[in-house]
């Protein structure tokens, strides 16, 4: 039987967070849950708790690149065969975990990207952001040499050597482009497959109008920073 | 002597004294003062000695020798602050990881305690 943890990252979710919740435990049972509170000022940290699933109380915001690796560093010690990712803001599903963890369980993969593009789909954003996301895939995909078409997904389960491998090196912050590089460069694979995505029912994005441009040159400077980096 | 000189040695003196007095009430470690004490010395002996200056900066082709104080200076701060970089790098490395410790230790506890109760009331 493999040992299935599901890491939700949540920094102030508590409008969406209980929703995730009962999702999980409703569409997958056996999986334990781990809430990485990140340092919330809300009440996302008591929700955990009364939730009854586990939770890592970090002192301190740390931004999701450090909340994620903790929540790796848990699937580590605790011996965890497949770890996820899944956002509690209400756009991922548990009805779609199954897609992501069945190429695990064959060996097909190493870490699978739940990406919203590969169905013809509903998914709408802005302009601005589409672009972004295109420029990354393009990037990313000619540096894995497969195509990636969501590289910004925050939708994704890694088995144990990715575990083992973010428990030692994550990327700080916006993590998520960053990490399919440093995996492609320590030599694991990546594989993407389609998934249907809800709306964000609480909160809002980490990432804002003005923040986006930010990201976009921290993230281009990052991959390749990234790809004159030692991996160990 | 030149006012210049006169100028260069107090200040280059000060920046040795206040570095070591800072070493010895323990509000600075060696290990952060040696860029200090290195950049201090090297400023201190050049400004004393006009003739080593002029020597060393028509040697790299500076006619000012003033201006090469001046660029040595430059240089030893350059180096300084991406020391400092290099540590604060490590540091939030460091205070990251202790974060994750620590969150992960107080799970654990929190697992331990959950378990002792149970224990203790016959559940398990």
């Amino acid at each position: 039987m493999m040992k299935i943890l599901i890491i939700v990252p949540a920094y102030n979710e508590e409008e969406s967070l209980p929703g995730a919740l009962r999702d999980l435990r409703a569409s997958l049972p056996s999986a334990d849950v781990l809430v990485v509170n990140d340092g919330s000022t809300d009440s996302t940290g008591k929700i955990a708790c009364e939730s009854g699933v586990k939770a890592l109380h970090l002192p301190f915001n740390l931004g999701i690149g450090g909340a994620m690796q903790a929540g790796y560093r848990y699937a580590e010690q605790y011996g965890y065969d497949i770890a996820m990712q899944f956002d509690g803001d209400g756009q991922h599903l548990g009805k779609e975990i199954d897609k992501l963890v069945k190429p695990l369980l064959m060996g097909e993969s190493d870490l699978v990207i739940g990406s919203r593009f590969l169905l013809p789909g509903t998914y709408r954003a802005s302009l601005f952001r589409m672009i972004g996301i295109r420029i990354f895939s393009f990037i990313i995909s000619r540096i894995l040499g497969t195509p990636v078409t969501d590289s910004t997904s925050g939708f994704r389960a890694a088995n144990r050597r990715v575990i083992e491998f973010f428990s030692r090196t994550y990327p700080d912050d916006y993590p998520e482009v960053e990490a399919l590089v440093l995996l492609h460069k320590a030599r694991l694979r990546i594989t993407e497959v389609a998934v249907a995505m809800g709306e964000r029912t609480g909160g809002v994005s980490s990432i804002t109008p003005i923040r986006s441009v930010y990201y976009m040159v921290k993230v281009l400077l990052a991959i390749f920073i990234d790809l004159l980096k030692k991996v160990r | 002597m030149d006012v210049i000189k006169i100028l260069a040695v107090i200040g280059s003196a000060a920046v040795l004294v206040v570095v070591i007095e800072l070493i010895r009430r323990g509000r600075l470690k060696e290990k952060y003062s040696l860029l200090w004490l290195a950049a201090g010395s090297i400023l201190l002996i050049l400004s004393a000695s006009r003739e080593l200056l002029e020597y060393l900066s028509h040697l790299v082709g500076i006619y000012y020798a003033p201006s090469f104080l001046f660029l040595l200076a430059f240089l030893f701060l350059l180096l300084i602050t991406l020391h400092f970089s290099v540590v604060i790098s490590g540091l939030s490395e460091k205070n990251k990881r202790m974060a994750q410790e620590l969150a992960l230790l107080r799970q654990e506890l929190r697992e331990l305690a959950a378990r002792v109760t149970d224990k203790r009331e016959g559940r398990s």
